[in-house]
């Protein structure tokens, strides 16, 4: 009988020759994720009777919420990440500045393909761009894997999700995305693996991927990821990683669902507030005035990603009265940016080039928006107060490129416009 | 965990955790016994007086949905109950039951046939068995994934905080 990827991912990492869906497995992951939440996963480990980790290379923390630290309780935890590092001779720490987790952990070369990779962050799931099992857990259960090196799942049902046609000019990974969550709703994939199939997915970059393989996170998924294939094994080679068994679905794996989307059609999307599966074509929309422009984040935060932008920005000034917020997803995207010129062009036309964190994402720190205000922003979600302000406030999601062109227009438009 | 007990039919889908456990009390340093005087108390307010040890559950679709808090679990395993059938679960109620030692179990054929007669079934026994992943009600049976080896030791400790200060220890 044929098995799914997450079904094969779940039985190898779990030592048992074949699981079911819904059946119950104790996981040994690769990797254990976590960022400034470590501090509380500290105390919790502690709490738990913990003193030595299980396995210090299996654990990678890095600090990317609050960078720099804003206020002191912000330093402190920190410094309490720090020292807990050193005292656990955990070598996979990357300080502030290095990037956001979700795209410092692959461009270490932590990623392996068809290991499972859990994180105590929702957007762990990025990793199955790689074909590995990005699984999110809870903080307790953080704890409960730093103690003793794995913990349970249950075994999900898969949903094949097929990406046929090509992509239009001017339509990217977030608009395909975008779409499919339009379709499939925010409860869509609950508690269930999605696989990323079809032609638009073979030709699509693994940045593109992790654009998908992050979103999936927004259809509830526990899981998403795409069937390794020579593009993973490129990008893997050129970092140096090599020693690992990658894994795809049997040709007769059982599905719960297959979905199939004409990616041919899609146009320029835009999740409305207040939720992400409120997405309508960018052209359907009255005129959104709006505020800030947020270009960055762990969904959309890569040289490819600023690229976009700055193939619409050159030579052109953002609008009079809107902030550009530029977020690099990590210090190598960063030095690329500058390699490029792009960081030259997105200056030039008015962005605040920022450090590489997640910032404005989730009003943790920088960019919070006032009363009143709206934004358009590449980042994974878009609920009431999401980016620290309450108050009449409005995030509208989209691609780079839609980004880019907004703050251009000073109003909501595709990138066509 | 084998089992014969009574089944309390609870005949609705997406039951939420704001109805097994009212808001207000969240904030209230209650200890679990304490916590169980209020369970399912916005939902049948006779619930927590008439619950008996060991009773089962059996629900429909979705329940545990809404806020994560981890009482709504508390106060249904301190309330007596031995296991939860639902035709699915909110997975944040699931992991929090799995995590504290309630039994959750996902069955909807079998919640189906007990709803479509919930008048005449209620409080009739079931005859549950974890390991093997049956129960029978009313002469039918029906199968559901096991609960099995290693995942069955977070249940004999009595949760994952003891169940890992426990194999810390050892």
């Amino acid at each position: 009988m044929g098995h799914t990827m997450i079904e094969k991912i779940l039985a190898r990492a779990s030592g048992i020759e074949e699981v079911k869906v819904g059946e119950i497995v104790f996981v040994k992951p690769y990797r254990i994720l976590s960022h400034d939440n470590s501090a509380a996963i500290i105390k919790i480990f502690r709490s738990m009777g913990g003193e030595r980790v299980w396995d210090s290379d299996r654990i990678f923390i890095a600090l990317d919420h609050a960078v720099p630290p804003p206020d002191f309780k912000k330093a402190q935890n920190h410094k309490v990440i720090r020292e807990f590092v050193a005292e656990q001779g955990i070598e996979g720490f990357y300080d502030c500045g290095t990037g956001i987790c979700h795209q410092v952990l692959p461009e270490f070369g932590h990623v392996v393909p068809g290991t499972v990779i859990f994180g105590s962050d929702s957007h762990t799931t990025t990793h199955g761009a790689l074909g590995a099992a990005g699984i999110p857990i809870g903080r307790t259960e953080t704890a409960s894997v730093w103690a003793l090196g794995e913990t349970w799942l249950r075994v999900p049902s898969t949903i094949k999700i097929v990406l046929e046609g090509r992509l239009k000019d001017h339509v990217y990974p977030k608009d395909v995305i975008l779409h499919v969550i339009g379709n499939l709703t925010a409860e869509g994939a609950t508690y269930k693996a999605v696989e990323f199939h079809g032609s638009v997915v073979e030709s699509m970059g693994i940045g593109g991927r992790m654009t998908l393989c992050n979103m999936a996170a927004e259809m509830g998924a526990k899981a998403g990821m795409v069937p390794f294939d020579d593009e993973a094994r490129a990008w893997l080679d050129e970092i140096g990683v090599n020693d690992y068994d990658p894994v795809v679905p049997d040709a007769d794996a059982t599905y719960e669902n297959t979905i199939s989307f004409d990616c041919s059609a899609i146009t320029p999307q835009v999740a409305s507030p207040h939720k992400v599966d409120n997405v309508s074509p960018v052209s359907g929309l009255d005129e959104v005035k709006i505020d800030v422009a947020l270009l960055g984040t762990c969904t959309n935060g890569r040289l490819e990603d600023l690229a976009a932008a700055a193939a619409i920005l050159e030579g052109k000034r953002i609008a009079a009265g809107v902030r550009l917020l530029v977020y690099p997803a990590s210090r190598s995207v960063l030095d690329g940016a500058y390699e490029t010129g792009i960081a030259r062009i997105l200056l030039a036309a008015g962005g605040e080039i920022a450090v590489p964190a997640c910032g404005p994402c989730l009003g943790a720190y920088g960019g919070v928006l006032a009363p009143g205000e709206v934004c358009i922003s590449s980042a994974n979600r878009n609920f009431k107060g999401r980016m620290g302000c309450k108050e009449d406030t409005g995030i509208y999601l989209a691609s780079p490129a839609t980004v880019a062109a907004s703050a251009l227009a000073g109003k909501i438009v595709s990138p066509r416009a | 965990m084998k089992l014969k007990s009574r089944i309390w039919i609870l005949d609705d889908d997406d039951i939420n955790t704001d109805v097994i456990y009212p808001g207000k009390y969240t904030y209230e340093n209650l200890t679990p016994e304490e916590m169980a005087g209020h369970a399912l108390e916005d939902y049948d307010p006779s619930f927590a007086s008439k619950v008996k040890e060991n009773d089962i559950i059996i629900t429909g679709r979705n329940f545990g949905c809404g806020s994560s808090r981890e009482q709504a679990v508390t106060c249904l395993k301190f309330a007596g109950v031995a296991a939860v059938i639902g035709a699915s679960f909110a997975r944040l109620f699931y992991r929090n039951a799995i995590n504290q030692a309630l039994f959750v179990i996902e069955c909807p054929e079998a919640s189906n046939f007990v709803r479509e007669r919930a008048e005449e079934l209620m409080f009739e026994q079931a005859d549950l068995d974890t390991e093997a992943g049956k129960v029978s009600i009313a002469g039918n049976d029906f199968e559901f994934p096991p609960m099995r080896g290693k995942a069955l030791e977070i249940f004999e400790a009595g949760g994952l905080v003891p169940f890992t200060r426990k194999r810390l220890e050892q």
